[in-house]
């Protein structure tokens, strides 16, 4: 089995760390990772508890197919109730920690509790204790991991960790692993603060074992990994250009949100697109991208590696942030950017680059500072309140507010709420661009039907990793549908999120997905794992997963009403572009949704579809 | 008739030097030129004429022999990538 069959669980008020087998039966339900940690959960926590009181709970979970040699299978994720959202919370990381830990012998740590004092769990192979943390508390991310390697002399431990929004309880703090890899979206790292939880610092010498039938896993693993070379769009386009590639794509096709969404094109794409990473500066003669980079085990390898122009209002005189890091993906490029409707290049990795130091989802931050410069603007929000002059398009307005919030001081504390309640404290709740109190990624629903109703049905509030219909409704992948009409969308959201609940919970990378069906994974699958992987078993898995986090949020108190999208996408036309004069048709899809997923009028699941996926 | 030519990602490579900073560069076409004379006076390969957007509208494979271009056209392609 691709399994370890143990769980860690540590007690956080009582300082107790405890091996537990895992529970085989549920394993085969719900695989691993996302589904088996969310259904621990449900199974742990009262869905209406509070997400940072010490009732609720927060999972590091490994998939069956972590740390093995099936091509990216280096994925954890973090489960926990999300303190931005109220809702369950799953934040999926690359990296190199969910390997270490599945090498040390773990699938999932689940920690429960409050800790009196800051803490971190050292993990070395099989034994777990907590640690005092007192000299961790305050640091960033990157100071964290760099003093628990040196104190414990082990350069090759992998540390997962909170920077000082976690501590500072920011409500989009995140989890980051391996200084620029991040479980990045719900706050979960606030969760991880509230707990007085500093860090997870790994090392598993033990390898993965027990793989049902390896000779037939290293067959079908290299089968599979061919698939994605010679994919032209894995195997060339996403090493190449990475996801930033989208942006002047989703410019041209009029879908990419501009300055908190009033526009839907941004004449300063061109300017902060993976193309401006790869040019020579005329500062330094020197391109902002440096190179890529892969995840374990990841045969694809988009990640981007940036360096800053030294000279850089930014980080002029700032030797600390001139070395080679973490670049722009899309996401980020597109909410510290489109967002604000700042096109700066530099300003943009700098706010990243502080986004990964500190640890908060740069999704969530640019598109909360998007509504903060829409409300400067409107007159509602003051250079005084601010601390700065923040019209939309101003990079160092962007550089400030990036510095309080990872700081937590001033102006900064109100961003680390989020746009929803920022908003609503200044008396304009509809210039939130949220759904369940998320911020949107970078898709425009105006432009991109499909994604209006994946962003107002996520699970996980507004997010685009849950049916990635740009797939389809952009790229054509797998098959080419129209992005400015609503039919059929129903239907294909609902595959797009089945699919992805199973691709989360089997320990791989979703970006698998442009050249891989299911039908790639379940081979892989049923040679790690014993038991039963047909497509079919793995389709209904993942409604399955689907269903069990609807159910949790509905007993957390949600409702249809909020599976709903923002006044402005649904009254405001766009502008420009070949999706002018449209709003987003999110009232007539929905209805059809609730009906193709089996659930009543009102959202809720039926009878017959609970007993149908054996929940 | 004017019709603006963008090419992006490894594309970009088929553009003069001038105008590759912008991606984009401002033609003067014949009236009634196809899209694929188009690709075909840039010598484009056709492994890489993936995405092709006329206006920010997809045209198929099979649409682009026969679709005639406009005044003000703006033709944006790339090759097969992807993003999230």
């Amino acid at each position: 089995m691709g399994w370890a069959r143990k769980v860690l669980r540590v007690n956080l008020t009582k300082g107790t760390c405890a091996a537990e087998p895992l529970n085989m039966e549920w394993a085969a339900q719900y695989l691993g990772q996302r589904g088996l940690a969310t259904k621990y959960l449900a199974s742990e926590i009262d869905p209406k508890c509070d997400p940072l009181g010490p009732d609720n709970k927060i999972i590091w979970a490994t998939g069956p197919l972590t740390g093995t040699m099936a091509s990216t299978g280096g994925r954890y994720s973090v489960i926990t109730k999300g303190p931005l959202t109220g809702a369950i919370a799953c934040s999926n990381s690359g990296g190199y920690f969910g390997a270490e830990l599945k090498m040390a012998g773990w699938d999932m740590v689940i920690f429960e509790g409050v800790s009196p004092k800051p803490v971190y769990l050292l993990i070395q192979d099989d034994t777990a204790e907590l640690r005092d943390a007192a000299h961790l508390w305050g640091k960033t991310v990157w100071q964290t991991e760099e003093l628990l390697k040196k104190g414990h002399q082990d350069p090759l431990m992998r540390v997962s960790s909170i920077g000082r929004a976690g501590e500072n309880r920011v409500l989009f703090a995140c989890v980051v692993n391996d200084l620029h890899r991040a479980a990045g979206r719900s706050g979960v790292g606030a969760v991880a603060g509230s707990k007085n939880l500093k860090a997870i610092a790994v090392r598993g010498t033990r390898g993965v074992t027990g793989i049902a039938n390896p000779k037939e896993f290293m067959k079908v693993t290299a089968e599979k990994k061919k698939i994605l070379a010679d994919n032209a769009v894995t195997g060339q386009g996403l090493p190449t250009y990475g996801t930033q590639v989208l942006m002047n794509v989703i410019n041209e096709v009029g879908a990419l949100p501009t300055r908190n969404s009033r526009d839907v094109q941004f004449e300063g794409a061109r300017k902060i697109s993976a193309e401006a990473m790869r040019e020579k500066r005329p500062t330094d003669g020197k391109a902002n991208l440096v190179t890529n980079a892969a995840c374990f085990g990841c045969t694809i390898a988009c990640g981007r590696i940036s360096k800053m122009d030294e000279t850089h209002f930014t980080v002029a005189n700032r030797p600390e942030y001139w070395g080679a890091t973490g670049g722009l993906e899309y996401e980020a490029a597109w909410a510290l950017g489109c967002a604000n409707g700042v096109e700066d290049l530099e300003a943009l990795t700098y706010a990243n680059i502080l986004c990964n130091e500190d640890g908060i989802d740069p999704i969530s931050f640019g598109a909360t500072v998007g509504a903060v410069m829409e409300l400067y603007e409107m007159g509602v929000l003051t250079k005084e309140q601010i601390g700065i002059e923040a019209p939309f398009g101003s990079a160092k307005a962007l550089a400030h507010l990036a510095e309080i919030t990872v700081r937590g001081e001033g102006f900064g504390r109100e961003v680390g709420q989020g746009s929803r309640r920022l908003c609503e404290k200044y008396g304009h709740p509809e210039l939130s661009m949220t759904v369940k109190s998320q911020e949107f990624p970078a898709y425009d629903p105006r432009g991109i039907q499909g994604m209006g109703l994946t962003y107002a049905t996520s699970n996980r509030g507004a997010c685009h990793l849950r049916s990635y219909t740009v797939a389809s409704e952009i790229l054509g992948v797998p098959v080419k549908t129209d992005p400015l009409a609503t039919e059929g969308k129903p239907e294909l959201v609902k595959a797009f999120q089945d699919a992805t609940s199973v691709f989360d919970s089997a320990g791989v990378c979703v970006f698998t997905t442009f050249a891989w069906t299911m039908a790639d994974l379940a081979p892989q699958l049923q040679a790690a794992c014993e038991g039963d992987w047909s497509l079919e078993k793995l389709e209904k898995m993942g409604e399955r997963i689907w269903n069990l986090e609807r159910q949790f949020n509905l007993a957390a108190g949600f409702t249809a009403k909020d599976d709903d999208l923002p006044r402005r996408l649904k009254t405001e036309p766009a502008k420009t572009g070949p999706a002018k004069g449209l709003v987003n048709g999110i009232d007539k899809m929905l209805p059809v949704y609730y009906r193709v997923r089996g659930w009543t009028p009102q959202g809720v699941p039926t009878a017959e579809t609970l007993q149908r996926l054996g929940l | 008739m004017k019709v603006t030519l963008k090419l992006y990602a490894a594309l970009s490579d088929y553009l003069p030097d001038a105008a590759r900073a912008g991606s984009a560069l401002e033609l003067d076409l014949p009236e009634g030129t196809r899209l694929t004379e188009l690709v075909g006076r840039f010598n484009l390969p056709e492994r890489l004429t993936h995405l092709v957007l006329v206006n920010g509208l997809y045209v198929a494979p099979a649409e682009r022999a026969a679709r005639m271009l406009g005044e003000g056209d703006v033709v944006a392609i790339w090759p097969p990538i992807a993003g999230g």
